[in-house]
């Protein structure tokens, strides 16, 4: 267990590192730089000057890439090109609250909703409450999701002007944008729970459960219901990749001040830095979370030992 | 009493008055119902499958329209016409004109031709690229599976959608952007699928025995090893097919996709989002149209995956 953390933990530092490097040289490539000719032409030569030495952007390129390994290991991410003065680490941490909000909120309705869908389906098995669930479910998999904020946005935010459009203000505003995240959550789990429930309804232990006389609920509860959700995590590195894919567009869409809107927003005025910091950031965050996942397979289901890990 | 005459003399009592009543052995043997390739078998478990026949009609049409769209209403996608810009659906443009006056039903069709184009695309990298990456990498083990599975491992490691936004950055954004970025992640997923299937076949005895009538690696897995994977390999390209198309629309969306005056679904989409609240027939029709390919997609993949393995229905 132990090497098996070890070598995981190699294993991520050399991505991130190879990540890191990848995202360095990319950025140095590109065409345009943030300070464009035209912009800096307003610039006396000597301003110029002085703009690029802050920014480190007269040494040479290997200088360059140490100075910014050296800062990445410190959580020091560079100033952000475009907003004057801010640090990109200071930058993320400022927006990462709205963006853990709304991926939490995504997460609870979807796990609630999914489960309590997926477990009347697997109960009312072939009628119309299953149709209809496994209807949502295939619908919330393929409808896109800016397809479903904009509909969202429309008809629930213009039409009906109930929740506020694309607005930061209050609770409210977070509403329509954790619904629009959590469709394919709930459709992830709905399904998953329906076919795992209907799996285990067919056990013998189910059997017993309800000769010894457990009350329905008991039996759903406490023998079918934990049973069926052991798997779930199998789907978890799929909804953690959605819901960061996600919060880029919907975030955008419902104007919510998080870190997907500052990735798109950070791309679309050629932010180096910043993007650079965002990339680093998500995919820190992504590898971490996919060995949180596969650490918990071992916990929850001790037949999986990871020490053996070979295929 | 006298013995009754008999009907028929013994010379008249031939062979061929009698008939077998039992069974014939040529009979027996015979095969009376057409033989069933496994392709036809799973196409009849198929059909069987109302939502998948549903979604393959839905999918031709789509199709069929895709393709004689653009030229059935007479303009051109890029055909700005500013004194018609905003017309709601109407005889002359079907669905509508945009701010531009362009025609709204050429301009989805156009941009429906792209999604399938990114969905033969990406079909053909899954077979092309996975498939022979996967097997290769299994078939050879070792240490030439061990490098190729670290590739692999970085690129797992890095979210799909980060590689394919900082190559868009690289070059210009644009249908040959996101293939090329297609072309670098698309096929991770049916490259590892398609190894520890193989991984599991090649110690079984087929794999032996044609090792040992002289099949070289080639023909091991291209006759033999291939062939058994097949639907695993049909089932994961369908999957494949709907988040690529996704994949593409999301990132005209954003704006890191196709430039104007290129039409592709993401793009009107966006384009209908900016004027929703005057102008909601912009956003609705592409959004029915990707909605119907998405869901389509899947739908048949989930039929398929019943009808080519059904050891995984549920």
């Amino acid at each position: 267990m132990k090497k098996y953390l070890f070598v995981r933990i190699i294993n991520i530092l050399i991505t991130l590192y190879i990540i890191a490097t990848a995202t360095f040289f990319l950025m140095k490539q590109l065409p345009g730089s943030p300070f464009d000719e035209e912009r800096l032409s307003n610039l006396s030569e000597e301003q110029r000057i002085e703009f690029y030495a802050k920014y480190g952007l007269d040494k040479p390129l290997s200088e360059q890439y140490v100075l910014y390994l050296k800062n990445l290991v410190q959580g020091d991410l560079g100033d952000s090109f475009y907003f004057k003065g801010q640090g990109v680490s200071e930058l993320i941490a400022g927006r990462i609250g709205p963006s853990a909000l709304l991926g939490f909120q995504a997460v609870l309705l979807g796990f609630t909703l999914g489960i309590v869908l997926g477990i009347i389906a697997a109960f009312k098995h072939n009628t119309m409450w299953d149709f209809s669930t496994m209807l949502v479910a295939v619908l919330g998999v393929s409808v896109p999701n800016f397809v479903f904020a904009a509909l969202l946005q429309y008809y629930v935010g213009l039409k009906l002007g109930i929740l506020p459009v694309a607005f930061w203000e209050s609770y409210s505003s977070s509403i329509m944008p954790s619904l629009a995240l959590s469709l394919i959550v709930i459709a992830l789990i709905a399904r998953f729970t329906r076919n795992e429930m209907l799996e285990v309804l067919q056990q013998d232990y189910m059997l017993t459960a309800r000769a010894k006389g457990l009350s329905q609920f008991k039996v759903i509860y406490k023998h079918a219901i934990r049973n069926a959700l052991i798997p779930v995590i199998t789907i978890l590195g799929p909804i953690v990749v959605s819901l960061l894919t996600g919060s880029l567009v919907i975030e955008n869409i419902f104007g919510v001040p998080g870190i997907g809107s500052l990735f798109v927003d950070s791309i679309k005025v050629n932010d180096y830095t910043t993007i650079m910091g965002l990339t680093l950031f998500y995919s820190a965050f992504f590898v971490l979370t996919m060995l949180v996942i596969d650490l918990l397979y071992g916990v929850i289901d001790p037949r999986i030992r990871i020490s053996g890990a070979k295929e | 009493m006298k013995n009754a005459e008999p009907l028929l003399n013994e010379e008249e009592l031939l062979d061929d008055l009698f008939e077998i009543a039992g069974r014939r052995t040529e009979d027996s043997e015979n095969i009376n119902r057409p033989p069933l390739s496994a392709f036809k078998d799973s196409w009849m478990r198929l059909k069987k499958n109302k939502g998948a026949v549903i979604s393959l009609i839905v999918l031709s049409v789509i199709l069929l329209l895709a393709i004689f769209g653009p030229y059935m209403s007479g303009y051109k996608y890029y055909e700005t016409d500013y004194s018609v810009a905003y017309q709601p659906p109407s005889g002359e443009h079907w669905l509508g004109t945009d701010k531009f006056g362009r025609d709204q039903w050429t301009r989805i069709w156009e941009g429906t031709r792209i999604s399938l184009y990114i969905a033969v695309l990406a079909a053909f990298l899954d077979l092309l690229i996975g498939v022979t990456y996967g097997a290769v990498s299994a078939m050879l083990g070792g240490k030439v599976d061990n490098a190729m599975q670290r590739v692999i491992e970085i690129l797992v490691g890095i979210p799909n959608l980060i590689i394919i936004i900082l190559l868009i950055m690289l070059m210009k954004p644009g249908i040959f952007t996101i293939t090329v970025a297609m072309v670098i992640t698309g096929w991770v997923n049916m490259a590892r699928l398609v190894r520890a299937q193989i991984f599991k076949l090649k110690e079984q005895e087929f794999v032996l025995a044609a090792r040992s009538l002289g099949s070289t690696n080639k023909r091991l897995i291209l006759h033999h090893l291939v062939p058994n994977v097949m639907g695993l390999i049909v089932i994961n390209m369908m999957f494949t097919i709907p988040s690529a198309i996704f994949t593409e629309a999301f990132l005209s969306f954003i704006g890191l996709g196709l430039q104007e005056p290129l039409a592709s679904l993401g793009v009107l989409i966006n384009d209908g989002f900016q004027g929703m609240r005057n102008h909601f027939y912009l956003l609705l029709y592409p959004a029915i149209v990707i909605v119907g390919i998405m869901v389509s997609f899947n739908i048949l993949a989930d039929g398929l995956r019943d009808a080519l393995d059904p050891k995984m229905r549920k």
